[in-house]
């Protein structure tokens, strides 16, 4: 039987501020177990929360960058359950009426096309504290500093037919919220959060299938993983006669799997209710219009411009603009002067495999964009060619100095002279006289191989256009 | 010297006619004597502590009008370093770690705290039956409940076992013991005064205000204790005045509302009588009276027990004995430490009042309960709206009947009766008062006041015209 996919995303985006969302205490990560977490993050008796308003900027830019319907009339609502690491009993979110209403972005199809992928809302809320299990035998230990961490819960309309479509969803919010500054986007400490909402239903059908939710997924990887093992999961109860439960599933990175933690009938009735505390959000015009105003550049936006002004391919500018932090690299080099479309294949070639293999972001490259820089200009202005400027790159990486220093320490400087190159190739054609017959008797394809005689002889350093020119002059 | 007002004692103190430590000593051994059960805990060391500090700042006359004075504080007030318990067994072994900002502003007075006042459990009850330390004794009768929430507290001034003392008022806390126990309270207008560090009940409702024995003294406290908190989001962006400036005006021509409401069936006669006699009184001061109506006042009490216990269930989450207070002992897992420490913890009344809030806030519930009482809510303000078109003030009894005797109310709806002319003030967010009227069987008899948003200068004038044509509020309860 023929199946479709439903997929919706719950993100967790960590908003990047200096204090917490209700709180002065810092939000700093990897500080010392429960020194980041103020009488207001305990919970103690008669502490109140104090909104900080710099999470509410952050929920606007957002909110304007995927032209969602912004209510400017918010508010703040009690999530009540009990959790040791939730220190009031509730957790402060918004429920009825979040800041964010509906919007939607643009991703880029594997057929090559562009699907709009719907953004139900996006709501503001504080963050529990972290409880560990494997600190101690006897007990469980609790970490409040995370408590008060503000997040911008974004929830997707469930509009994703494939695990690879979620996937490029995820991977366009992560750039975006980095785009405009409002999340560091690291899915390590869990700045960056994908809870997965996933269904199956008959190819045609209207009707949403039941959905399980995938919590504890903390890479775009796991996430591609996660989501199919759950489609095949529900696959086989279904064609087995079965009916998947609706549920929340844990995924199991070291064993591949989902495992059931609560079902809906184990689930928590929350309470809802606008928290007392708070104030309602209220966001004038002006203030919408002064945000919109200090958008930067989107990513859609930025890949439109490599597209129509540099002439990148759609492939490449897609590439180039999926990080902010590449984007600021390659737009580095091109404000130093390189050439644009041989610094885009560095960036997405040599670069971006060097620091993959190290598993280095590009905002921490040993070879800065200056530096990249400089040697794609060495390539352009003919001093070397592409294949010694690898040799050169791999220096550099091991930094052995700056790109002119190691051309001319390592003497990799390109031949220019004419007629030194003349002479070597007139040897060559000496002493390959059968070759050279054959090349006139119709055997182009030879030419490779006089090419390859002259860079073994200069080592590589000749420059290849003069060579070819020399030698079909000189052939012919 | 226990018989002087704060107003006389400011006075004296600043004339060297004592110290601050000589009239702290001479309260702490009035405590120390008294078997009211009116104080939670007394802080001897750091009133002395605190006393001679004040009177350091009055040899070099740096003190201001309230420096040097004794106070008692009700435990619900989080005080640093002291054990704050707000009348509960699960909050006993809890030293808050920070002041509230009301004990803050009261210690940079450098006034002296006596000790932490008895009450009922997280505010919850009006006759201080509820405390986990005991019923507080009335001191005009020590067979009678001193009403409650901030039964300790009144009890303590009443007694002159402290010149005042701070409440609060969710729903009648401060107004209904002040009225039982005849002293002055007043309730200020929701966002008067920071809740920071006061341990919440009904956080839409709760506001904290001073219990003394004079009007003039209530607006020397609450010159002290109102303006805005940027630690409470609640709190009014909104200047302070100074509230002793209007006391002497002349009330002429106040207009004066009594709304029909407030003297139904249930009010007791002797009561009615002593509140007609002092609306007499303000006629003669040249006030106008005329009667009002607030129609939806009727269902002051459903919809105040819909919305306190909805927004006391997810206030009292917090104490769950993982992180302070009490825990339950060897816990099996972690429901058995939730469930066991939360009802060993936690008396019957706040329980009663977390399972109906619990229930009232559940899915399929939450429309026909919280938010239908919230629209009943809205409509008691506007009647009040309204009738603040027509009048200045609007006054009435504070509670049905007088001080009863411990243990005579036993059913919880009865007892919920007892604030049934107090909860339409909170609902509205507006400030209340009571003032010592006369006498019912030897038992004090409360004047309710209740004014338009941010009129606590109208209130406090108008009763201490009241105070200066009558002499209700100096008597004393025999023995003191």
């Amino acid at each position: 039987m023929a199946w479709e996919t439903v997929i919706g995303l719950e993100i967790h985006s960590q908003l990047n501020t200096k204090s917490k969302i209700f709180s002065g205490a810092s939000t700093e990560f990897g500080a010392e177990p429960n020194t980041q977490a103020c009488a207001v993050d305990l919970g103690l008796p008669g502490v109140l929360p104090v909104l900080n308003k710099e999470v509410v900027n952050m929920a606007l830019r957002f909110g304007l960058a995927v032209n969602a319907k912004i209510n400017q009339h918010s508010i703040f609502a009690r999530k009540n359950y009990f959790y040791p690491d939730l220190p009031k009993g509730y957790q402060i979110s918004q429920f009825e009426i979040p800041i964010v209403g509906k919007g939607a972005i643009d991703i880029s199809t594997e057929e090559g096309g562009v699907k709009m992928v719907g953004i139900t809302r996006a709501h503001l809320e504080e963050d529990a504290g972290k409880s560990i299990h494997d600190l101690y035998e006897d007990h469980s230990a609790i970490d409040f500093n995370r408590a008060g961490t503000p997040l911008l819960e974004i929830v997707s309309e469930p509009d994703m037919r494939s695990a690879k479509e979620a996937v490029t969803y995820a991977k366009k919010i992560h750039a975006l919220v980095q785009y405009i500054g409002i999340c560091d986007g690291n899915m390590q400490e869990g700045s960056f959060r994908c809870d997965a909402n996933v269904s199956i239903r008959k190819k045609g059908s209207k009707k949403l299938g039941t959905r399980a939710e995938l919590k504890n997924i903390n890479s775009f990887k796991f996430l591609e993983k996660a989501i199919n093992i759950e489609i095949e999961r529900q696959q086989d109860i279904l064609e087995d006669g079965g009916e998947v439960v609706q549920e929340t599933r844990l995924y199991d990175a070291v064993k591949n799997e989902t495992r059931s933690m609560r079902t809906k009938e184990e689930a928590n009735d929350y309470r809802y209710f606008p928290d007392p505390d708070l104030l309602p959000v209220d966001i004038e015009d002006e203030m919408l219009t002064e945000i919109k105003n200090s958008l930067p550049e989107l990513p859609t936006e930025k890949k439109n411009r490599f597209i129509s002004e540099i002439g990148l391919s759609d492939y490449d500018a897609e590439n180039l603009t999926a990080q902010k932090s590449l984007a600021d690299y390659y737009e580095a080099m091109l404000n130093d002067g390189a050439e644009a479309k041989l610094s885009a294949n560095w960036v997405m070639g040599e670069l971006s495999a060097a620091l993959n293999k190290n598993q280095i972001d590009v905002q921490d490259s040993p070879i800065s964009a200056r530096e990249l820089s400089e040697l794609v200009k060495r390539i352009s202005d003919d001093t070397i060619s592409g294949k010694i400027a690898k040799d050169v790159f791999k220096a550099m990486w091991k930094g052995n100095g700056r790109v002119d220093d190691i051309i001319e320490s390592q003497g990799l400087k390109q031949m220019t002279d004419v007629a030194a190159i003349e002479d070597i190739i007139d040897g060559i054609i000496a002493n390959n006289i059968e070759q050279v017959e054959q090349f006139k008797a119709g055997n182009t394809k030879l030419l490779g191989y006089f090419v390859g005689q002259v860079m073994k002889a200069t080592q590589g350093k000749a420059n290849p256009k003069q060579v070819n020119k020399i030698l079909n002059d000189k052939l012919s | 010297m226990h018989t002087l007002s704060v107003a006389e004692l400011s006075k004296s103190l600043k004339n060297k006619e004592f110290s601050s430590v000589e009239l702290t000593q001479h309260y702490l051994d009035r405590i120390n004597r008294s078997d009211l059960n009116a104080f939670i805990t007394v802080t001897d060391e750091l009133a002395l502590s605190q006393a001679r500090a004040a009177d350091a700042k009055l040899a070099n006359g740096s003190g201001s009008v309230l420096t040097g004075i004794p106070f008692a504080h009700k435990d619900i007030f989080c005080t640093k370093g002291v054990k704050t318990s707000a009348g509960s067994k699960i909050l006993d072994p809890f030293i808050s770690p920070y002041d509230a900002t009301l004990s803050h502003k009261l210690n940079i007075e450098n006034m002296v705290m006596l000790g932490k006042t008895n009450m009922d459990e997280f505010a919850m009850g009006s006759s201080n039956e509820n405390s986990f330390y005991g019923p507080v004794k009335n001191p005009w009768n020590k067979k009678m409940v001193p009403g409650g929430s901030s039964g300790g507290s009144a009890a303590a001034v009443a007694g002159r076992l402290s010149p005042f003392a701070t409440g609060t008022d969710t729903g009648g806390s401060i107004r209904q013991p002040s009225s039982l126990c005849g002293i002055t309270g007043i309730k200020p207008t929701y966002g008067r005064v920071s809740r920071y560090g006061m341990i919440a009940y009904a956080s839409s409702l709760d506001q904290a205000g001073p219990m003394t024995q004079t009007a003039e003294d209530a607006a020397l406290v609450l010159n002290a204790i109102a303006g805005f908190d940027e630690k409470d989001s609640t709190s009014a962006l909104r200047d302070v005045p100074d509230y002793t400036k209007s006391l002497r005006d002349s009330i002429k021509g106040l207009k004066i509302g009594i709304p029909k409401e407030f003297f139904s069936d249930g009010l007791d006669s002797s009561v009615e009588k002593v509140i007609t006699e002092s609306m007499k009184e303000f006629e003669a001061m040249g006030a106008e009276l005329q009667q009002i109506s607030l129609p939806n006042s009727a269902y002051a009490i459903p919809t105040y027990y819909i919305i306190a216990p909805c927004e006391c269930s997810s206030n009292l989450s917090r104490l769950d004995g993982v992180r302070y207070g009490y825990r339950c002992k060897d816990p099996k897992d972690l429901n058995d430490l939730y469930l066991r420490s939360r009802s060993e913890g936690f008396g019957d009344e706040v329980k009663r009042r977390i399972m109906i809030g619990t229930y009232a806030l559940s899915a399929g519930y939450y429309d026909a309960y919280y938010l239908k009482a919230q629209k009943v809510r809205q409509l008691i303000s506007e009647d009040f709206k309204k009738a603040f078109q027509n009048v200045d003030i609007i006054m009435g009894p504070v509670s049905p009947t007088t001080a009863f005797e411990l243990g005579a109310i036993k059913d919880p709806v009865s007892m919920y009766l007892a604030d049934i002319y107090t909860l339409s003030a909170n609902l509205a967010g507006l400030p209340g008062m009571s003032i010592p009227a006369g006498f019912s069987n030897n038992l004090p008899v409360g004047l309710q006041m209740i004014g338009n948003y941010w009129s606590e200068e109208v209130l406090l004038n108008a009763a201490h015209q009241f105070q200066t044509q009558t002499d209700w509020h100096s008597v004393l309860p025999e023995n003191i």
